[in-house]
């Protein structure tokens, strides 16, 4: 069964088509990979799907909903993890366990239980107490898929989800992820820059560059039809050598000036 | 509602766990009052205006109100920069709901430092008048907040990051406080300024405001509610309508 099907999608913005014409579908319980360079188009792919840009054209299914028709019904089907942090942190861990629970309308009995056994999954319930802002960037990451699986989500998208980690977190969440798909059944899409990560855990991949899906299939089938020994030779033979630079954006810039004011 | 609830909460822990940001703000309109109160005070008196604390103290409350509300509704802004935002806008719960907890947050972190000016002014000297009538101020102080934090919404659901909070501050909010009568009365201005500051909805909090602590209506009590009750309902609409085009 696929729980998200893809057709046709497409973004524009003014001239620039960031994502052209896509399709692609994943099959329901799996771990499915969405690679791609730098501005492939990956974020915004994920941003369409989870209801937050709307596709210039094409159409989408997300669990049998349409994100651009039934907004609220696709939102309770997943659960993510962006790209940069989302977290309020001047609230406790706890705290934002709670208020996401209360966003998606898990009642009271339930959220405690589940906020409990989620903690306590990511190692973090004897932190629960404690500011985030004193949280490093790892115990961030799991409060954050901790968050995302709050409310039962069918499908968890996470977008980068070790960037900028050491490789024992990085490991880490891994496991949890793939812990996670024996344990609760939910679908795991995610994107990463480190390809041996992909290899590991996906089932499924796609490549995207420059808007368009360059390939798709298993790790291993991804492997032959480039004749690579790595996936990360792979996907630099079906990628180009070419470093592709992206803009600094507003977000990017105010971070930097915050770390310079939070200087302690 | 229980997302209103909850995001309104929400803004009460970030400020009560904010010791600097509480006594920050309290730092302006103090200054204004002392400085102001007991140095234009004399001249005041002199000219035959009666006790100036009295005529100033409710513009400096409003004063007060103002620039919590109007920063409490710009921390969508630093939501936006640091994320949290996000997490809010893809939720199963309406955009609409998201802004009126959050206005209503803000208002209520205003409206907490209203009445902490409140207890200032009486300390150095300010007298209220019609104790009974202290209700009636809250209710206005309380629209003023709600106000405020409204327009301090609308802008940040504009702005892209705070390089343009300094642009507001100069542009927007100083002649929203400036250009209001919370520094001096009505009588013998210029009519241009006159006119300004009756077109100035913030007039029309402070009238109530002053009304009843102190001085009696200039307005009137029903035409100072109105036109405060439609402008704030005009501006939380504006607010949210502004909130419900951001996409991150």
């Amino acid at each position: 069964m696929q729980v998200i099907e893809v057709k046709g999608l497409t973004k524009n913005f003014g001239d620039f088509c960031a994502v052209d014409r896509i399709s692609f579908s994943v099959a329901k319980g799996t771990i499915f990979g969405f690679l791609g360079p730098n501005g492939a188009g990956k974020t915004t792919t994920i941003k369409m799907l989870t209801t937050t840009l709307k596709p210039s054209a094409g159409t989408m299914s997300v669990d049998g909903h349409d994100p651009v028709l039934e907004q609220h019904a696709v939102r309770r089907t997943f659960g993510i993890v962006f790209q940069d942090p989302s977290l309020d942190e001047e609230l406790t861990a706890f705290e934002n366990m709670e208020l996401h629970g209360v966003l998606y309308g898990v009642a009271a009995p339930k959220r405690r239980e589940r906020i409990q056994r989620l903690l306590k999954f990511v190692e973090l319930w004897d932190r629960q107490g404690d500011f985030v802002k004193n949280f490093s960037g790892g115990m961030k990451r799991r409060l954050e898929i901790a968050r995302a699986l709050l409310h039962e989500p069918r499908i968890l998208f996470l977008d980068e989800p070790t960037l900028g980690l050491d490789p024992q977190t990085r490991n880490h969440i891994w496991s949890y992820i793939k812990n996670l798909r024996l344990e609760q059944d939910v679908t795991v899409f995610f994107t990463t820059h480190y390809m041996e990560e992909a290899d590991r855990v996906a089932d499924e991949l796609v490549v995207i560059d420059h808007g368009k899906i360059v390939a798709a299939g298993s790790p291993q089938k991804l492997k032959d039809m480039a004749k690579a020994q790595s996936l990360e030779d792979a996907f630099i033979a079906l990628t180009g050598h070419a470093i592709r630079d992206e803009e600094a954006s507003a977000t990017d810039r105010m971070r930097f000036t915050r770390k310079i004011w939070r200087r302690r | 509602m229980s997302a209103i609830y909850v995001l309104w909460l929400r803004q009460l822990k970030r400020y009560y766990r904010s010791r600097s940001r509480v006594i920050g703000s309290i730092g302006q309109p103090l200054m204004f009052l002392l400085a102001l109160g007991f140095g234009f005070g004399p001249m005041y008196q002199k000219a035959g205006g009666g006790n100036y604390l009295q005529f100033l103290a409710p513009g400096i409350m409003a004063m007060g109100i103002l620039f919590s509300a109007v920063f409490s509704g710009m921390e969508i802004i630093w939501d936006r920069q640091f994320g949290f935002l996000k997490e809010t806008l893809v939720a199963p719960v309406s955009r609409f709901e998201i802004i009126l907890g959050r206005i209503l947050g803000g208002a209520t972190v205003a409206l907490i430092q209203g009445v902490m000016v409140f207890v200032i002014c009486t300390i150095v000297g300010f007298r209220v008048e019609r104790v009974l009538l202290i209700p009636v101020a809250l209710v206005f102080m309380f629209f003023i907040a709600v106000l405020c934090a409204a327009i301090g919404t609308a802008i940040a659901s504009v702005l892209e990051d705070v390089q343009g909070f300094q642009l507001i501050m100069n542009f927007l909010i100083m002649p929203l406080f400036f250009f209001s009568n919370a520094l001096f009365p009505l009588e013998g201005l210029p009519p241009a300024l006159r006119l300004i500051i009756r077109l100035n909805p913030l007039s029309y909090g402070i009238d109530g405001l002053r009304g009843a602590l102190t001085h009696g209506f200039l307005f009137g009590l029903g035409p100072d509610l109105l036109v405060l009750g439609l402008v704030t309902a005009a501006l939380v609409a504006l607010g949210s309508y502004l909130f419900s085009l951001i996409q991150i």
